[in-house]
């Protein structure tokens, strides 16, 4: 058993020469994939646990979708090894993709057909399909059952193609920047829905670019940079958060005052009895993890 | 494999009939796909018909003639500027890789296809027949002649279809397919004895013809309706219905070995 398979870590993943998990939903080990002279993932290791939501986020190019559809089975490594639910993904055959969900960070393309129907094609590929008026009701596109795919919004699109990614009922579900031209309202919408296919027992390999959809969302973030992941923990431990200093700012005679400080409890005591009442806009923030994150990829580049 | 305990996966034939239905409904719901396969060869049927009606010898009408061309244009249409556009836009746009993460069977995919293609040319060959036979005098054929009309067209139709598929991989994206596939279909259209009559291209013109599925298919279409006296006109005097079958039968095998090599569910330059 490697160190990362227990469920109560909240830091750390596999390092180089660990053997490769084969229940784990996701097992990397040594990843290398080159585009010409461009390495785009450079020996990458990482678990993803049954049952966890793991988000991996890191700047455009850093080697997310690369990593992510070579575990889907679209792109050829150069080398490491790769188990996608116990199975290589060069490989996969049909009882294989059965069991994922696919939602591409380039969408399902343009149709004729109306997104009831695209879904009803599209469960039609599984064993053990969801209904596809349940899941239109899911994602929140029943009054558009009857629209072509062709005329929705890019919200409305963005979706349909969750939908289309849940219908077969998978196992595991890839998600690709899957909330790219969400309104707020409408990205609320999507974490509840992910919360409730977690509930269900589906695994998740989230890629994003919001910071709080995966502190949100997640168990686990990983950070890529330059096709590595530089680490591996729970967001709110990520990059030391829960030990770094507090940063506490209130007004005093006029001007706004910050102090760094490790025990802010007692800071702000000691503060509260300097003024006859209310310490004027008082607040204590804890590094964000957009804080944290951009400190991490800063360091790296 | 954790695969026990799943129900099985849908069959071959049932996924199959899901595809047709894909299939037929992304073609008859798309209006410029339609006007341009279906509408363009009856149109050419009716303005060709009305202009160009006369008599090119045994008291046969150049439109009689032209019917056998724009059978077979029809049918290149159905099968290899259809399948080349739309699969390239299918591929740009994300449907092909979108399909390839399912566990839908590859095979489903081109079977849906080739039913489309064949519905296609089928309402085009029916609706060319029809209006020739109706409005223009058209002779159709009776007897055996059927039977060579249904094999030049299904074999003329498989060259197409595989030629099609072949040549999507050669545009760059689905906006470029078109700009590709419409001179080359244009071009083979014009040298294959469509809107002119064969014998009256220069040589080397023919030639060239004959290097392509188009001309072998309008020759074994003009056997069906022209008289056989006519048959005098052609490069050898006669149909030559044998070396038909063998030149289409050799685009086939040519158009397979193209596919197999050439098909990807992705755009160039994405893997």
């Amino acid at each position: 058993m490697t160190r990362s398979s227990s469920a109560t870590e909240v830091r750390g993943g596999p390092v180089p020469g660990d053997p490769l998990d084969p229940d784990a939903a996701i097992s990397i080990r040594g990843l290398m994939k080159r585009y010409g002279d461009f390495v785009a993932v450079d020996g990458l290791d990482l678990d993803i646990r049954r049952g966890e939501i793991f988000a991996l986020l890191g700047p455009n190019g850093a080697g997310k979708t690369t990593t992510v559809e070579i575990c889907e089975g679209y792109r050829n490594r150069d080398a490491g090894d790769v188990l996608v639910l116990g199975q290589d993904p060069t490989h996969g055959k049909r009882a294989w993709k059965a069991q994922l969900g696919i939602v591409l960070q380039s969408g399902s393309g343009e149709s004729q057909l109306t997104t009831r129907e695209l879904l009803r094609a599209q469960a039609s590929y599984y064993a053990n399909p969801r209904d596809p008026d349940e899941v239109l009701e899911l994602v929140g596109l029943t009054e558009k059952a009857g629209v072509r795919g062709k005329t929705l919004s890019g919200g409305q699109r963005r979706r349909l193609d969750v939908a289309l990614g849940i219908v077969g009922r998978p196992t595991l579900l890839f998600l690709d920047e899957p909330t790219t031209g969400f309104d707020p309202e409408a990205r609320r919408q999507f974490w509840s829905l992910i919360r409730s296919l977690r509930e269900l027992g589906t695994t998740m390999l989230l890629t994003t670019h919001y910071l709080d959809e995966a502190e949100a969302l997640a168990d686990r973030v990983g950070v890529i940079t330059r096709g590595r992941l530089a680490e591996v923990a729970a967001p709110s431990v990520l990059g030391g958060r829960e030990t770094a200093p507090a940063v506490v700012s209130w007004i005093e005679d006029g001007v706004r005052r910050t102090a760094e400080t490790a025990t802010p409890t007692a800071f702000v005591r000691e503060l509260a009895a300097r003024f006859p009442g209310e310490v004027p806009d008082l607040a204590v923030a804890r590094p964000t993890l957009e804080d944290v994150y951009l400190r991490m990829i800063g360091e790296r580049s | 494999m954790t695969t026990t305990d799943q129900a099985a996966l849908p069959s071959l034939p049932q996924v199959f009939r899901s595809r047709i239905g894909v299939e037929l409904k992304e073609f008859f719901r798309q209006r410029e796909a339609v006007v341009f396969t279906v509408m363009l060869p009856v149109l050419l049927l009716v303005i060709f018909g009305a202009v160009l009606n006369y008599d090119i010898g045994f008291g046969v009408t150049f439109t009689q003639y032209f019917m056998a061309g724009i059978i077979a244009a029809g049918i290149l249409g159905a099968g290899l500027q259809n399948m080349a556009i739309s699969l390239a836009t299918e591929r740009s746009d994300g449907t092909l890789k979108s399909l390839a993460g399912t566990p839908m069977p590859k095979a489903a995919y081109f079977l849906g296809k080739v039913v489309q293609v064949l519905a296609v040319t089928a309402l085009i060959l029916a609706a060319l027949m029809l209006i020739g036979g109706l409005f223009y005098g058209v002779t159709l054929p009776s007897g055996s002649e059927w039977l060579t009309f249904a094999w030049v067209s299904l074999l003329g139709a498989a060259a197409c279809t595989l030629l099609g598929i072949a040549l999507s991989s050669l545009a760059r994206n689905g906006r470029s397919a078109s700009a590709t596939v419409t001179p080359i279909a244009l071009i083979l259209e014009f040298i294959s004895g469509v809107f002119f009559q064969f014998s009256s291209l220069p040589h080397w013109m023919q030639t060239v013809a004959s290097l392509f599925p188009l001309k072998w298919m309008a020759q074994g279409l003009r056997s069906v309706f022209l008289p056989d006296a006519l048959a005098a006109k052609e490069p050898a005097q006669s149909w030559e219905l044998g070396r038909v079958a063998l030149v289409l039968g050799i685009w086939i095998v040519i158009g397979l070995v193209l596919c197999v090599r050439t098909f990807r569910w992705q755009d160039r330059g994405t893997t």
